[in-house]
């Protein structure tokens, strides 16, 4: 069980809370002009590292809020919680 | 004393009974990528309680074992078989934890596309284009639960 810390509510249990998959995802400036297959790229085609995975994570069972986390993807460890549009902070594999 | 597979996509859980006396259960997947191969807490107690609401008895059973692995999982959780763009590269992957089962048939189809370079009929809806038309498999729960 994870213990995540939601920047507003401090740290709850996983239970409490809904992922979202892979942060900083930008939406294309013109959707319009995409191929089928850039627009696939866009929806479908994530990372999957095996260590620290900057990821969205909502509160849905507290404040409904969401916000990012980076996670390691092996150890679980959470190693930074960080408000939704921040960047990503500099953490080394 | 249970002498059947028993399988409940309501409260999702299944179990069978190995012929030295145990209980084989399966569990759900985590909701996020992860490479721990640990099994979550949560997720085995929910199992546990899954299993007593179709079967009280089992109450004074005690867990011997558990085990925890990667499944691979695609954006509609339906597996990807057959040819991609390069070349003599072909994909039978993304069975999540459907893969035991669907060894006949994902073989048979395979070996199809491996031969001929296409598709197997059966298997066309199943190739990785679906990620650029758009026509996503629509059967999660049909698929990808206890199974
Ligand atoms: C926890 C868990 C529970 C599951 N429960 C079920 C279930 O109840 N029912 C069900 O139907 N399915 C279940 N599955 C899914 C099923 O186990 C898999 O879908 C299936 O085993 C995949 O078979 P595969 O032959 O495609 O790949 P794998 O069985 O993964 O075989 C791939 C093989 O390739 C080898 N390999 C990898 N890289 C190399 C290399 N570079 N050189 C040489 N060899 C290499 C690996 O060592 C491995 O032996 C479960 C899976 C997990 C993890
Ligand atoms: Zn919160």
């Amino acid at each position: 069980m994870l213990l995540i810390a939601c920047p507003w509510c401090g740290e709850r249990e996983e239970l409490e809370f809904h992922y979202g998959g892979q942060a900083h995802v930008a939406h294309p400036a013109e959707p319009e002009g995409l191929s089928d297959s850039q627009w696939g790229e866009y929806l479908f085609v994530r990372d999957n590292p095996k260590g620290p995975f900057a990821e969205r994570w909502s509160h849905s069972a507290g404040c409904r809020r969401w916000f990012n986390v980076v996670r390691h993807t092996v150890t679980h460890e959470i190693l930074a919680v960080y408000p939704a549009g921040q960047p990503k902070p500099v953490i080394l594999p | 004393m249970h002498p059947t597979v028993v399988m409940s996509n309501h409260v999702h859980v299944y179990v069978s009974q190995a012929h030295k006396g145990e209980l084989v259960m399966g569990a759900g997947v985590d909701s996020y990528n992860g490479y721990g191969q640990r099994g979550s807490f949560h997720l085995i107690e929910r199992q546990m309680a899954a299993a007593l609401e179709l079967f009280p008895v089992f109450a004074r059973a005690h867990v011997l074992r558990t085990w925890g692995g990667i499944v691979d999982v695609t954006p509609d959780a339906s597996p990807i078989i057959g040819p991609t763009p390069v070349g003599n590269l072909f994909l039978n992957c993304g069975w999540g934890t459907g893969g035991f089962k669907a060894t006949p048939a994902s073989g048979w189809v395979y070996a199809h596309a491996i031969a001929t370079g296409e598709p197997h009929p059966l298997a066309e809806a199943f190739t990785l284009e679906r990620f650029t038309t758009g026509a996503l498999i629509d059967e999660h729960g049909a698929a990808a639960v206890a199974h």
